[in-house]
């Protein structure tokens, strides 16, 4: 009996579909993805359930370092607003800036990280220098609470279109430094405000949990 | 696919004489471009930050010294809770003993039972949760617990500041350190650890 002849089939396989596939999936990526923006202070958000996303428009932040520091600054999106505050804290505070020294607060990415003492050389300097400059944060004790009187600036600018005042603070700041951010916003009657936080899943079995899985799920405890 | 067509016109024979040339194959290997490209695949994947930070919204109240405008709390219905240092919690129902007998600690993993037995057994009316932040406890801390109000669907709850006896009674149970008299301003005081 004749042996069956098998015939010999190659084993390479044509790569072309999966390397469109590839770069298809590629290019998605590269358009999707959004690079954070280089922050210059370094925060790392505590974790809540909350789930509405963080405002991205007429931004006041206020930040938190690790070590408690309070740091001041507005949207890049709201340039005359951002105008408005320096004129307001200047003339109020008697600061003396000149143009250039507002110019360096209204440019992309500025925030305020000094008391009113040193801001007239804080703002003269370059974002090198500041990055290297060891910035000791807005006094927000109740004794010199400086930070109000920005917010009241801020405040006022915004007037009309509404400001959201957001908080940024890291985990490891201590608890005074936001009780200080606090009374700075309760002095300027400002008792609605938002926390940044990161997303946290909520745990199962929690009110909070049954409430948004309905109540047909059963309680785990 | 990834060949081309190098037979060129038809059936067109060369003359006899002349030798025909070995026809190269065109077919490219893809695999190491595909490699490359699920290598960066792989890239953006990972570095895409597709969660988005969220806000959580904080409404406080107004400061009143008015004493009929400020809300009265029952006893019976009350929780506070004191952040201390180092992630410990203590919390006490109603008011505290004078001698500190229902001064318990706990910690942010045990802290949600307390709360959820403590909204069963009260009247929802009158429960009332007191946050106590220490001037150890940290921002962390302080977000941690607002957000145990929320998982846990506490309607009323108040941020009030330390009374000096719980300060001691927390110093005391932290141990360590003698006792301050006074609060301590400890905004600039590195944590003891």
């Amino acid at each position: 009996m004749p042996k069956v002849k098998l015939p010999r089939k190659s084993t390479s396989v044509d790569m072309t579909a999966m390397c469109d596939v590839a770069f298809l999936l590629l290019s998605f990526f590269i358009l999707t993805t959004k690079f954070k923006p280089a922050e210059a202070l370094a925060v790392t958000t505590p974790k809540s359930v909350s789930t509405n996303p963080a405002e991205q428009k007429d931004v006041v932040m206020i930040t938190m370092d690790s070590k408690g520091k309070i740091y001041f600054s507005v949207s890049d999106d709201a340039p005359e607003e951002k105008q408005t505050i320096i004129d307001e804290v200047n003339q109020q505070k008697a600061l003396g800036l000149s143009d250039a020294d507002k110019k360096a607060f209204i440019r992309s990415g500025s925030y305020i990280g000094v008391p009113f003492s040193q801001i007239k050389s804080y703002l003269a300097l370059s974002s090198d220098q500041l990055q290297k400059l060891d910035k000791p944060g807005i006094p927000v004790d109740s004794a010199n609470n400086e930070l109000q009187v920005w917010v009241r600036a801020a405040y006022a600018a915004f007037q009309g279109s509404k400001m959201k005042l957001l908080i940024k603070g890291d985990n490891e700041a201590k608890y005074p430094s936001f009780k200080g951010v606090i009374d700075a916003l309760k002095r300027n009657e400002i008792f609605k405000f938002q926390m940044i936080t990161d997303p946290e899943g909520v745990p199962p079995g929690t009110a909070l949990y049954q409430k948004n899985n309905g109540p047909s799920q059963p309680a785990a405890k | 696919m990834a060949e081309m067509d190098t037979s060129g016109g038809g059936g067109h024979k060369k003359g006899p004489g002349v030798k025909k040339s070995k026809k190269l194959s065109t077919r490219v290997d893809l695999t190491p471009m595909v490699d490359l490209g699920f290598l960066l695949i792989t890239f953006f994947i990972f570095t895409t930050t597709m969660s988005q930070p969220t806000a959580m919204k904080l409404i406080l109240p107004k400061d009143t010294e008015k004493p009929e405008e400020q809300n009265k709390v029952k006893e019976s219905g009350a929780l506070s809770l004191l952040l201390g240092k180092n992630n410990a919690v203590y919390y006490y129902e109603g008011t505290l003993a004078p001698d500190g007998s229902n001064f318990k600690s706990t910690n942010y993993k045990e802290i949600r039972n307390v709360i959820i037995d403590k909204k069963k057994s009260t009247n929802p009316e009158d429960f009332v949760v007191v946050i106590k932040p220490g001037p150890e406890s940290t921002y962390k801390n302080t977000v941690d617990i607002l957000d145990e109000m929320t998982i846990n669907e506490v309607k009323r709850y108040a941020m009030v500041d330390l009374f000096p006896i719980e300060r001691q009674m927390m110093v005391a149970t932290e141990g360590g350190g003698p006792m301050p008299t006074a609060p301590a301003p400890a905004a600039t005081a590195p944590a003891a650890k």
